[in-house]
């Protein structure tokens, strides 16, 4: 490949290649090439899915009432998105309408999601790029916790708690046996973490562990478990009956009470913990601004959390919809999932097969035929790939395109939609996390706007589950007790055909569900995935997707060292079992394939 | 973090006293007398971690979700004082050549002495490039850290049966662990996931016991699998009474009638559900109001639609029907038996012990 320019980003794959693969602390599986020049700059970079599963085609003959289960197991990190977003595309095609109490639990049920999603995504998963856990190792307690309480009235701070968790940390680095930390990149000098900061944060990545299992009760209540709480097309399963005879065996007072007190402590645990922290780490960080891709220019939403019971306008919709592209802030366009000439699907660099390849596709007219092939200039044997060509097919993740753009999805594309539109509850925190840090506002275009953009999203979410526990007793306060609606319940009374789309925004991103029924049975099932966006492959122009274009032009401290790497991919939240899921809808056996 | 078992133990407030009861206890269940309760003491006192290996293949991470939602124990206890969780690709600090180079460390410097743990499962279409770990096909790198494992935990049902991705058609041939490993015992832990306590209990016990639960036929251990959701519902009289919910949302719905005329698979899945129940013991699906979907049994996917009724079952009379549906499941697994004899003939192997008047049968 000769070096080119697309999107603003010079590539150039002559310098040395670098190969990162597993990428880990990510759902699935993904492998990451990137080109260094003589400076250890990323001048190259490729992103590929390296899993495939085949559900679509799974789901074909089946029953559209039991698609949210199947579809549900795309992915357990983001666990239930992939389920209402199915219910809702069936519900679309079929035409049912649910009850509004079926709405409030079904968004308290998202939200839910969407808090527990971030927090562990931070902590987890994201934290260790930021955090040095064995500096901390040398952090003076009663330090950490004049820290500690000069940013956040959290209780767990005095020198004493620092100390006695930096002795059980100490006795365990001492062991030698350093479990999930082992072979972490520690002592580099990409961390800019003071020891005190990195003992807090560790002592929170230990409280959030501990913390998490809670939020998801709401889950447990309404759906019966998690991971994968059960669903219901026409409403929710889960009865209320607050006095009635068996009242024990349904949405009564102590399951309310439940819920509202898990509300309480998830909004107590994210502006006392997790938004103090972002904070922190991000002051450390302030001059890291690297990573931004394409979210200055050309981001996604879908819009999710009507306020309103079927109703999915742009207007009903809490969480904002629309698409900006040349990172013009001032023109917020709509979107229609359902218009063929706005998000279609590309293979010429994926590991599927079209008729026509310099074609995109409608997901409604969506074909999706396996074609495992390496370029000419791959290294190794098909099975040992030491690299791979990407100027031909080399992911089995697709490349999504609006209106022919590619487009970055997540919290950062929602909040710069929010903020591009003016509504407040993204502006007003937006510009106070900004301000409080000195930084401009294209200081959010980067990684580490990304990660502050989700941390702002899960206390907006943390608020709203309130908001709508709060509808949902009014609504039963009224008389409402309706969960679900089965008048179109049997198959004798759907139409003999029917097509739908559903949409939700899962914690990663906008999602997509799009659904053809016929005689009572699944004819199609396609979905686009946050991961599909961010994760693409190029296009038939060359054009790079999200994590490509983020990598881009970041200078590694180690060019043995992938941190900067995994820092700048992680704040993506990568979920791969996503992305990379879809099949032939006509569901053909693989054939075998030749290396070329 | 660093503490050993015992350390642990009294951390969460268990007295030296009840430590050295439970020696004795362990003791005797081993069948080894009361002589080596103190040697089991020293040993949960001083022993170093057993390495934990976790492998993803195709599957969502479900399973790994469940794990960290475990109760009692806590994940963290579980995860940086009772074993080391040396890689799992999910919660580990690094990636690439560095998480790679963790394999051979581990496989050489504990060689039969790690657990190898599978979440998800190996396709075998494409030359297994289906799921690729490290350029490679993922049924590789499972191959070579099965080899010189100490036992293997197949998490979830992808690693016990395929789930999921492995419903017909099965387009990239998701095969579960034990028709890929095939000189190991395997404990098979199913579930879409599996209860997070249920897993942290089967570890921990083979951790504590040093030895493998006693497994069924299918290699599930008989202490969670043994019953099936029907068995122990709270629901079960109204299924006695032959009160039905015969719709969503109708009244029999909000007076917590029986979910089986809507679909529920409570009386053909083994599973702890109903007795464990979820996220430390908050509800389970039937207690939610829908009927379990039997997702730790072999193959739920493609037994027909979540909401048609369980063929083959009376309403009234159900002990004998369901002893014959039982047996049914159970006798429907091809060679089930010989695996059995051959997990058999492993543990014996393991335990050092070749009387073959120890083997028990008979599950």
């Amino acid at each position: 490949m000769a070096a080119y320019e697309t999107q603003g980003f010079k590539l150039d794959n002559s310098g040395k290649r670098v190969v990162v693969d597993p990428v880990c602390r990510i759902e699935g599986h993904l492998r990451l090439e990137v080109n260094l020049d003589d400076h250890n700059v990323i001048r190259n970079a490729v992103s590929t899915g390296t899993m495939w599963r085949g559900l679509e085609v799974i789901l074909k003959h089946r029953d559209p009432r039991d698609a949210w289960a199947f579809t549900e197991r795309i992915c357990g990190v983001c666990t239930g998105t992939h389920a209402l977003t199915s219910v809702r595309a069936v519900e679309d095609a079929l035409g049912i309408r649910i009850p509004e109490n079926a709405n409030s639990i079904r968004n308290l049920m998202q939200l839910c999601l969407q808090v527990h999603d971030h927090l562990v995504h931070f902590y987890h998963l994201h934290a260790l790029d930021w955090v040095d856990v064995v500096s901390a190792l040398s952090a003076d307690p009663k330090k950490t916790s004049e820290l500690a309480q000069s940013i956040s009235a959290w209780p767990l701070s005095s020198p004493g708690y620092f100390r006695d968790l930096q002795s059980r940390l100490k006795k365990f680095v001492e062991s030698g046996q350093l479990g999930p930390f082992r072979n972490g990149y520690w002592g580099s000098p990409a961390y800019k973490l003071p020891a005190e900061a990195n003992l807090m944060a560790v002592a929170h990545y230990l409280e959030a562990l501990d913390f998490q299992k809670e939020i998801v009760k709401i889950h447990t209540v309404f759906g019966g478990k998690n991971p994968h709480p059960n669903w219901l097309v026409g409403g929710m399963p889960c009865a209320i009956n607050l006095d009635g005879v068996g009242a024990v065996g349904a949405i009564n007072m102590e399951r309310l009470n439940l819920v509202s007190s898990i509300i309480d402590r998830s909004i107590e645990f994210v502006e006392q913990v997790y938004l103090p922290d972002v904070r922190a780490i991000a002051s450390f960080y302030k001059d890291w601004q690297y990573g931004g891709g394409l979210s200055s220019s050309c981001v996604l939403a879908y819009g999710d959390i009507p306020e309103k019971a079927n109703d999915y306008s742009a207007g009903n919709l809490l969480l904002p919809q629309g698409a900006i592209v040349g990172g013009d802030l001032g023109t917020v366009h709509p979107v229609d999932l359902r218009d063929p000439n706005e998000i279609q699907e590309f293979v010429t660099h994926s590991w599927y097969r079209y008729p026509d390849e310099q074609k995109g596709l409608h997901p409604f007219d969506g074909i999706t035929e396996p074609n495992f092939e390496l370029g000419p200039n791959f290294k190794g044997t098909k099975t040992n790939i030491e690299a791979l060509d990407e100027s031909a097919k080399y992911s089995w993740i697709k490349a999504p395109r609006w209106k022919g753009h590619a487009m970055e999805v997540g919290p950062l594309a929602r909040w710069v939609v929010g903020y591009a539109k003016g509504n407040p509850e993204f502006k007003e925190p937006v510009d106070k996390l900004l301000q409080d840090l000195g930084l401009p506002l294209p200081a959010l275009f980067s990684t580490l706007g990304r990660t502050g953009a989700r941390a702002l999203e899960c206390e907006w979410a943390a608020h709203k589950m309130r908001y709508f526990f709060d509808k949902l007793i009014s609504n039963i306060k009224a008389g409402d007790l309706a969960t679900a609606n089965v008048q179109k319940w049997e198959p004798s009374s759907w139409p003999a055909k029917a097509k739908g789309v559903g949409f939700t925004e899962a914690p990663r991103g906008a999602l997509g569900h799009w659904v053809h029924i016929a005689d009572g049975r699944i004819e199609n099932y396609q979905c686009i995935v946050p991961t599909t966006w961010n994760g693409s492959p190029r296009d038939p122009q060359g054009q790079i997707g999200a994590y490509e274009a983020s990598l881009m032009n970041t200078p590694l401290a180690k060019a043995d060292e992938p941190l900067e790497i995994l820092r700048t991919i992680h704040s993506f939240d990568p979920c791969l079992a996503c992305s990379t899921h879809v099949m032939s809808p006509d569901g053909q056996e693989m054939t075998s394939v030749k290396v070329r | 973090m660093t503490e050993t078992f015992y350390e642990v133990l009294r951390r969460q407030g268990i007295t030296r006293r009840s430590f050295m009861k439970f020696c004795s206890l362990t003791a005797s269940t081993l069948g080894l007398g009361s002589a080596y309760a103190p040697r089991i003491a020293a040993a949960l006192e001083t022993k170093p971690r057993t390495p934990v290996l976790w492998l993803h293949g195709l599957e969502c991470t479900c399973c790994s979700e469940s794990f960290i939602r475990s109760a009692h124990p806590l994940a963290k206890d579980v995860v940086l004082s009772m074993l080391s969780l040396d890689y799992d690709d999910t919660l580990m600090a690094a990636a690439g050549h560095q998480a790679d180079a963790i394999f051979d460390e581990i496989i050489t410097q504990y060689k039969g002495n790690y657990i190898l743990a599978v979440e998800g499962n190996p396709p075998l279409n494409e030359d297994g490039m289906y799921c690729i770990h490290g350029g490679k096909p993922f049924v590789e790198v499972l191959r070579r850290v099965a080899k010189d494992a100490k036992a293997i935990i197949a998490w979830g049902s992808c690693a016990s049966w395929g789930c999921v991705q492995a419903a017909k058609p099965n387009p990239t041939k998701a095969t579960p662990i034990h028709k890929v490993i095939l000189d190991k015992p395997i404990v098979k832990v199913p579930g879409c996931p599996p209860i997070a306590e249920v897993m942290t209990a089967v570890v921990t016990y083979m951790l504590t016991f040093d030895r493998l639960p006693d497994l069924d036929r299918q290699g599930r251990p008989k202490m969670f699998y043994g019953q099936r959701i029907h068995d122990k519902c709270y629901r079960r009289p109204h299924f006695d009474a032959g009160q039905f919910v015969q719709k969503f949302d109708d009244e029999y719905a909000r007076k917590g009638y029986c979910l089986y005329k809507v679909g529920c698979k409570g009386p053909t899945t083994y599973n702890a559900c109903s007795t464990v129940r979820w996220n430390d013991g908050v509800s389970f699906p039937i207690q939610s109001g829908h009927g379990c979907i039997g997702c730790s049994e072999d193959g739920f996917w493609d037994k027909g639609s979540f909401y048609d009724r369980v063929t083959g079952l009376q309403p009234f009379g159900i002990e004998s029907t369901a002893d014959t549906v039982g047996g049914v499941v159970a006798g429907g697994i091809g060679a089930a038996v010989a695996a059995h004899a051959a997990v058999s003939a492993l543990k014996k192997a393991q335990s050092g012990t070749s009387d073959a008047s120890n083997s028990r049968e008979g599950n």
